[in-house]
């Protein structure tokens, strides 16, 4: 049982590309009107229009007919200069970008990190000596200083520039919390260190924090080192999936093979596919035949099996045959490149949970901020003495413990895990509001057509005394009908390696079947009444048709030279997997309703093969979306249509979540909520499960983030003074800081490893 | 109460005073800017610890490019987000990364970094 992945349609009469091709040279209307009049007297041009102003042709073209090149030198042979258009840059270079960014940013944090550990860790030593109070001595408190000025001025030092361009901007983030906190330990070590007598001559009791402050810096810049590593993570489906593209393409031309750059690979391109290639692009066997491994777009396990005709696409891989086939798309217009594309603009989504988040974290930091004044002056004026020193170390202890980070990160690196984990199962999930209302679904509606069922008829059943000669004598006379059926059998007598024979003296009986002349015997096709009035008797096999129509099938008479031979069965089959498809959304609490514009009998004979019990027949293609809205009405239920994304569109987009099914096409794309590449219906339960787990993982990250808040920065303030004498340190507060975000992203990260089954 | 402390906690109130006054409201008054072209409406805008300008005033039903200059190697604004139009984009440090999308209907709509802390506001009016 075979749904393959279906690339998007070849573009047709209605469907032209469009380019920008830059042009130079042009100086006055005559240029642009020349260049245009050229471009449109170039074959394959729908429609050109320069624009003298910007200096660009803009063309709708057809590319079965000419190319983005063929343009490019049309408009050259006017005289101007005009360029290929910019491709838009691959995924896999934009993740090879990123990538090599954050590799150079890990790297300078790591060293940064060794150097503040070093010295924090000395400070420590020294601040342990027998006898040595923490910096008590001058000269002790001179060598802490030098020790940490490097920390200070080089280690730490992006975070004093960055929280000075954020405040520039009346802005303030986590640098903001850190520089003010290590800054005024630090600036207030310094003025001890360098002026003891002022504080001397007052009687004024001293300390130093340049420790604290070599500690804050290495802990929270180990704290950035495992957040950057664990980010990096975050799109780490992505860089799978970018890679999934070979590199080079076998292509044939003037019957040699070459190998080309992938990059070089144009659409009519024919590419030589050998065992164990991945394909390079999307496109149409002319000839060989394969097995093809496609889970790894669309998550379904088994291999699909390939022959001349069958589709392609890009980045499966080819299993133990050879093959050939013509490309239709290559590069950013293949079915990979569109879902990585759909995986970013999912990314870039904003759930709707996350506005609590957004809102806390706009005013965070200016409210720490505040919070640790008013901690300083607490402290200072109710505190034991020293108080001013408590006061101090109160303050900064507020501002570092604070983590604006962990509810920042809270929902979008979950969303980011979940949409990329999703793409490697073929689940794609269009955005963070389309996953959070998936994860609250009451009621699945299944469109009966393309999802429970093929989508189209088979021939299922097959009786009588020589069934395989009926169908062998039915494909020939069907050969010459346009009937649905027709096409039915036609495919089952191939299925079998039975050749149909010529048939001639066809005649169409309207309303009750074909009969023709095939090698010399007058051969009927159709139903009882047919037979019945060319006096043939059927009472044989009455029995197993009243099993098939029983069973919802058609039934298909075929007789021969009045002789009857057998009984055919057809039916849209029901996909092998719908059944425990369905009981696994039950399973998993929800409401299956199948939907359909069958007769209650068949729709019944279909819901009871696959254990639905709310069947809505007879439902006119129009009349889908107010059965969703009659759902939705009906206790305010969260409803997911399932369709096949193309005559059901309307009811998608009226459900809360629109799930199309198993196609890769740029219309279920847009309609549908959640996108399934595979073509059967165990995709639904899978990708309702993946939203589940996500919210939840959203719901841990967004408790984590603000309890750690609400706890800490109490805490840290010294709420639990009074009562339990107890307090926190700076340096434990960077500690408590690191662990929060990076346990936020780790534990988004859980989401890659999501099982579907 | 002694001097001391009348003087610290005056001072205090008066310091969150300035720091709410500060982030909260000096703040708002954004620098706006005016996307210009008669094909496609363009604008820069400087990524330095927020977005210059950060409000941006385009005109609906027509392609708008913005030209994010990030100048700096913060991971805060690494990333933009502009969720109403399905745009996630990754900012390399030092170069200028362009934004393109057609906002179909009038109205404001925020954009961010990857977290939510730095802001800007697109103001699409009608064509």
């Amino acid at each position: 049982m075979s749904a393959p992945l279906a690339p998007a349609p070849a573009p047709t009469e209605a469907d032209p590309v469009r380019c920008d091709i830059p042009v130079t040279g042009m100086t006055c209307a005559a240029c642009s009107a020349r260049v245009q009049r050229a471009l449109e007297r170039a074959p394959g041009v729908r429609s050109a229009n320069v624009n003298l102003m910007t200096s660009t042709a803009t063309v709708a073209y057809d590319p079965a007919a000419t190319s983005a090149d063929r343009l490019v030198a049309a408009i050259r042979d006017t005289g101007y200069g005009a360029e290929p258009p910019a491709a838009p840059r691959a995924a896999s270079e934009r993740v090879a970008e990123r990538d090599a960014v954050r590799e150079a940013e890990v790297r300078e944090i790591r060293s940064k990190l060794i150097v503040s550990l070093a010295v924090a860790a000395i400070s420590m030593v020294l601040g342990m000596r027998p006898g040595g109070m923490s910096g008590t001595g001058s000269g002790e408190r001179w060598l802490l200083l030098a020790l940490t000025l490097p920390v200070v001025l080089w280690a730490g030092r992006h975070f004093y520039t960055r929280a000075w361009a954020a405040f520039r901007h009346h802005g303030a983030d986590m640098n903001t919390l850190i520089a003010v906190g290590t800054g005024a330990a630090f600036m207030f070590s310094l003025v001890v260190t360098v002026a003891p007598g002022w504080f001397a001559v007052r009687g004024v009791p001293v300390d130093v924090y340049y420790e604290a402050v070599a500690w804050i810096i290495a802990l929270i810049l180990l704290g950035n080192l495992l957040e950057a590593r664990a980010r990096g993570r975050t799109s780490d489906a992505i860089r799978r999936l970018a890679g999934l593209r070979p590199a080079i393409a076998r292509v044939l031309r003037g019957g040699r093979e070459h190998e080309i750059p992938l990059d070089a690979l144009r659409a009519g391109d024919e590419v030589v596919i050998r065992p164990g290639d991945r394909i390079p692009a999307d496109g149409v066997i002319v000839d060989g035949a394969s097995t093809v491994d496609e889970s790894m777009l669309t998550g379904e396990p088994a291999p699909v099996r390939k022959t001349a005709g069958d589709r392609v696409v890009g980045a499966t891989l080819n299993r133990n045959g050879a093959f050939r086939f013509r490309v239709e798309h290559a590069g950013e217009d293949t079915v990979l490149a569109r879902i990585i594309r759909m995986v970013e603009q999912a990314q870039g989504s904003r759930a709707p949970i996350q506005r609590l988040a957004d809102r806390v974290s706009a005013v965070f930091v200016p409210v720490v901020i505040s919070i640790a004044i008013a901690t300083f002056v607490i402290w200072f004026d109710l505190g034991p003495d020293p108080a001013y020193l408590h006061a101090l170390v109160a303050a900064v202890t507020v501002l570092i413990i604070a983590c604006p980070c962990a509810m920042g990160l809270a929902v979008p690196t979950a969303v980011m895990v979940a949409t990329g984990r999703g793409a490697e199962l073929g689940i794609l999930v269009k955005g963070g509001e389309a996953l959070e209302r998936a994860g609250d679904l009451d009621v699945v509606v299944l469109d009966k057509t393309g999802t429970i069922t093929e989508g189209h008829p088979a021939v299922t059943d097959l009786s009588g005394e020589a069934p395989e000669e009926a169908l062998r004598l039915a494909a020939a006379v069907e050969r010459l009908s346009e009937h649905p059926l027709g096409e039915a059998i036609s495919g089952a007598a191939r299925e079998r390696g039975l050749v149909a024979p010529p048939a001639t003296a066809f005649e169409s009986l309207t309303g009750l079947g074909v009969a023709a002349s095939v090698e010399g015997r007058r051969v009927l096709v159709g139903s009882a009444r047919l037979l019945a009035r060319e006096g043939v008797d059927a009472a044989a096999l009455d029995a197993d048709a009243v099993r098939f129509a029983a069973g919802a099938r058609t039934v298909v008479y075929v007789a021969a030279d009045g002789r009857l031979l057998g009984l055919l069965g057809v039916a849209d089959p029901v996909r092998p997997t719908s059944r425990a498809a369905v009981e696994r959304l039950r399973a998993m609490g929800l409401d299956v309703v199948m939907l359909t514009g069958d007769a209650r009998a068949t729709a019944e004979s279909v819901a009871h093969a696959v254990g639905i019990t709310t069947v809505v027949p007879e439902v006119l293609p129009d009349h889908k979306l107010e059965e969703v809205r009659r759902l939705q009405r009906n206790g305010a239920r969260v409803v997911a249509m399932v369709g096949d994304g193309l005559n059901d569109a309307p009811a998608l987009a009226a459900a809360d979540v629109g799930i199309a099914m198993g196609t890769g096409t740029d219309v279920a794309m847009e309609t549908g909520s959640i996108t399934l590449m595979r073509g059967d219906l165990a995709g639904v339960p899978q990708a309702i499960a993946l939203t589940r787990r996500t919210m939840r993982v959203i719901r841990q990250n967004l408790f984590w983030a603000f309890i750690y808040n609400v706890i800490g920065i109490p805490v840290a303030a010294g709420a639990l003074y009074p009562v339990f004498g107890l307090r926190l340190t700076p340096a434990m507060a960077a500690a408590a800081m690191a662990v929060s975000s990076v346990s936020v992203v780790t534990n988004s990260l859980r989401l890659r490893r999501f099982d579907p089954r | 109460m002694s001097t001391a402390q009348l003087l610290v906690t005056a001072g205090g109130v008066a310091l969150i005073g300035w720091v709410l006054w500060y982030f909260f409201l000096a703040g708002r008054a954004g620098v706006a800017a005016r996307a210009m072209g008669d094909d496609v409406q363009r604008v820069r805008i400087d990524v330095q610890g927020g977005y210059t300008p950060n409000e941006v005033h385009v005109a609906a039903g027509r392609p708008v490019r913005l030209d994010f200059f990030r100048n700096e190697t913060n991971p805060c604004t690494e990333e933009v987000v502009l969720p109403a139009f399905g745009v996630r984009a990754w900012l390399a440090p030092h170069e200028t990364t362009p934004v393109e999308f057609t906002p179909a209907v009038p109205g404001t709509y925020d954009f961010s970094c990857g977290m939510g802390m730095v802001h800007g506001r697109l103001v699409v009016e009608p064509a």
